[in-house]
């Protein structure tokens, strides 16, 4: 907190809630409603900084902050068939695969990538809920089995961001068959004496959560991130039983044994860092040893003055 | 006899046949046997039109067919010396999950399976077929037992899948089920799966995650229902013929995917017409499933199924 969020923010909010707000560089907060500038907002690695919401980050940007200087290596995926089955709902299932990719820019639902966090080196995969939900078909095991294989063959621990939906639809039974292909690939790191530490984050649900993410040596979840089989909709629906406040939602899991840590996204990476070298029987980190992450910027756009109010400089 | 809504012309000529027959057990003058024989004919010429060529919906109304065998049956009639085993050690007996010891063909082996129940009194007793956490945990814990007393292990999968309960889900089902699966990738012991009825998502795979997989003829192994899909995708779950479609949920399919091993033919008009038919023909499977993995180390039977799982799906339907 600073004079900015407490002060200066409340008042740019009430400005600009009657006014159409330039959309580009400004980002509402779902939780607390508070307008926030892109800018700003991907500094705080997409955590609103006034309520601590964490909102959706891409793959992308979260490797850049969590790896030394923002360098990683991308793995590359072997590519599945693509629409193994044929599948058509209401579109085609290759027409929504397209649109997808546009909207993301990324080539599907996971990007895996080798590089040095606090000086160890680490694989890490990241799945993507913009793309399609995150959610787990052939691409993301494929994924999966890669980083797993990279991280065999170089020895390294893997840590993995899971967000997800669940399985894909349209891979149908093949969506499923990566619930047994995953665990393999959790298996070879198990028994290579690896490290596979689960960071998960809003939302992890479905079939994704009773697999890989929930067979971590270690299991860290960012605040209040929805962990579940089946979701609070279904359950209220079906079995149309009432759920307490806070129910699947990570403190709720911690609460239940699920889970061994709730963390921050600011802290992460140095909580990894901590975790990894204990794990891997390294010295303890050295502040000034280890490089600072870059600031992530998405956008290079310059913030818009408002109207009444000077912008706001990041703190 | 429950008929389904595609049988009502069959139900029609049956119950046709059964009148005039009754009819004539009252009057003994009455000679109905020449007209209940052609009817006889007409049904089962329409039995053999209806269950020729059955839709991906309709099999899936003929593997949630009521009056299927389920696991209990299969267990009666197939192994001896059955002696359930119950029990998660932590917190619960779940009664969707039937498992213990058994003799098949005299070997001792572990067998598991979810059973759905057959009037609503057991139907509720057994959860619909569908498991919580305690029930994989249970399979976990009889499959740890299998590895180390070197037991085959055969799973009957019939659920509709997991349970969307509060306790469930507090009680971590997705761990469970994670565990499940793992443990059906780790024993070092034969593990033979057949679905019977209904594979359904994430509970059908904790226990058919296995080294040979058959499936009954209109058996079906989804990742998710018809209707689910169908209110997603499409927005409407009176979709679910499409989504059925959609999804290539039949064991026809899923062979043609390298999902499902092995079919095991069902009577014709399904498992329902004749029940102990189709438990003797899973018998059957599962003894020359058995056999084919007879005398494989624990080791090598590991590697097999591991790659058999990560090599799945990479040939699409020309696998
Ligand atoms: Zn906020």
């Amino acid at each position: 907190m600073n004079w900015i969020t407490n002060y200066v923010r409340p008042r740019i909010n009430s400005i600009f809630s009657r006014r159409e707000m330039p959309e580009n560089l400004w980002t509402k907060c779902d939780e607390c409603g508070t307008m926030l500038f892109h800018r700003e907002l991907a500094e705080n690695l997409n955590v609103c900084t006034n309520c601590d919401h964490h909102m959706a980050i891409r793959p992308r940007d979260r490797f850049t902050a969590l790896f030394d200087n923002g360098i990683f290596s991308e793995i590359e995926v072997p590519k599945p068939l693509s629409d193994p089955l044929h599948f058509r709902d209401q579109k085609r299932y290759p027409d929504r695969m397209k649109a997808a990719q546009r909207s993301t820019g990324e080539a599907e639902a996971m990007l895996i990538a080798e590089g040095e966090v606090g000086r160890s080196r680490i694989v890490a995969a990241a799945q993507d809920f913009s793309f399609m939900g995150g959610s787990m078909g052939m691409y993301v095991g494929n994924a999966i089995v890669a980083a797993a294989e990279r991280a065999v063959k170089r020895k390294l621990p893997f840590v993995l961001f899971s967000a997800a939906g669940g399985a894909r639809m349209q891979e149908g039974i093949l969506s499923l068959m990566q619930m047994p292909r995953t665990t393999v690939a959790v298996q070879m790191l198990r028994e290579a004496g690896l490290p596979y530490i689960v960071v998960l984050t809003h939302p992890t649900t479905g079939g994704v959560t009773a697999s890989y993410a929930m067979l971590g040596d270690i299991h860290i979840a960012e605040p209040n991130a929805l962990i579940c089989f089946a979701g609070p909709r279904v359950i209220e629906q079906t079995i149309r039983e009432t759920l307490p406040e806070g129910f699947q939602r990570s403190e709720y899991l911690l609460d239940h044994g699920m889970l061994d840590r709730v963390t921050h996204r600011g802290k992460m990476r140095d909580e990894l860092i901590t975790i990894i070298r204990l794990l891997t029987g390294q010295p303890p980190a050295v502040r000034g040893d280890l490089p600072a992450p870059e600031p992530i910027v998405s956008e290079p756009d310059a913030p818009v003055a408002p109207p009444t109010a000077e912008a706001p400089k990041t703190s | 006899m429950n008929y389904l809504d595609f049988e009502k012309p069959l139900a029609e000529i049956e119950g046709k046949a059964e009148e005039l027959r009754a009819l004539a057990r009252r009057n003994e003058e009455m000679d109905v046997e020449a007209e209940a024989k052609a009817l006889d004919k007409k049904a089962s010429d329409l039995l053999v039109d209806l269950y020729r060529d059955l839709s991906p919906w309709r099999k899936c109304q003929v593997a949630r067919h009521p009056d299927r065998p389920h696991c209990r049956d299969y267990i009666e009639a197939l192994f001896t010396e059955y002696t359930p085993l119950a029990g998660d050690r932590n917190f619960a007996d779940d009664h969707a999950v039937m498992g213990g010891l058994a003799r098949f063909d005299d070997t001792p082996v572990v067998v598991i399976g979810h059973e759905k129940g057959h009037d609503t009194k057991t139907r509720i007793e057994r959860n619909f077929g569908m498991a919580r956490p305690e029930g994989y945990r249970k399979a976990v814990r009889l499959m740890d037992l299998a590895d180390r007393f070197n037991l085959p292990v055969v799973t009957l999968v019939d659920t509709p899948g997991a349970y969307p309960g509060k306790g469930a889900e507090e009680r971590g089902q997705s761990e469970a089920i994670a565990r499940s699966t793992e443990k059906c990738l780790q024993i070092r012991v034969p593990l033979i799966s057949v679905i019977i009825g209904e594979g359904g998502s994430g509970g059908a795979v904790a226990f058919a995650t296995a080294d040979r997989l058959a499936m009954l003829e209109h058996s079906i192994y989804s990742v998710i229902s018809p209707e689910g899909c169908a209110s997603i995708l499409w927005k409407d779950a009176e979709k679910m013929r499409e989504a059925a479609e959609a999804l290539r949920l039949t064991a026809q399919d899923l062979k043609r995917l390298g999902v499902a091993d092995h079919i095991i033919k069902e009577p014709m008009g399904g498992a329902q017409r004749d029940r102990d038919a189709t438990i003797a023909a899973v018998g059957k499977a599962i003894g020359a499933l058995l056999a084919e993995m007879d005398g494989q180390s624990g080791k090598t039977l590991v590697k097999a199924r591991r790659k058999k799982y990560l090599d799945m799906g990479s040939k699409g339907l020309a696998a």
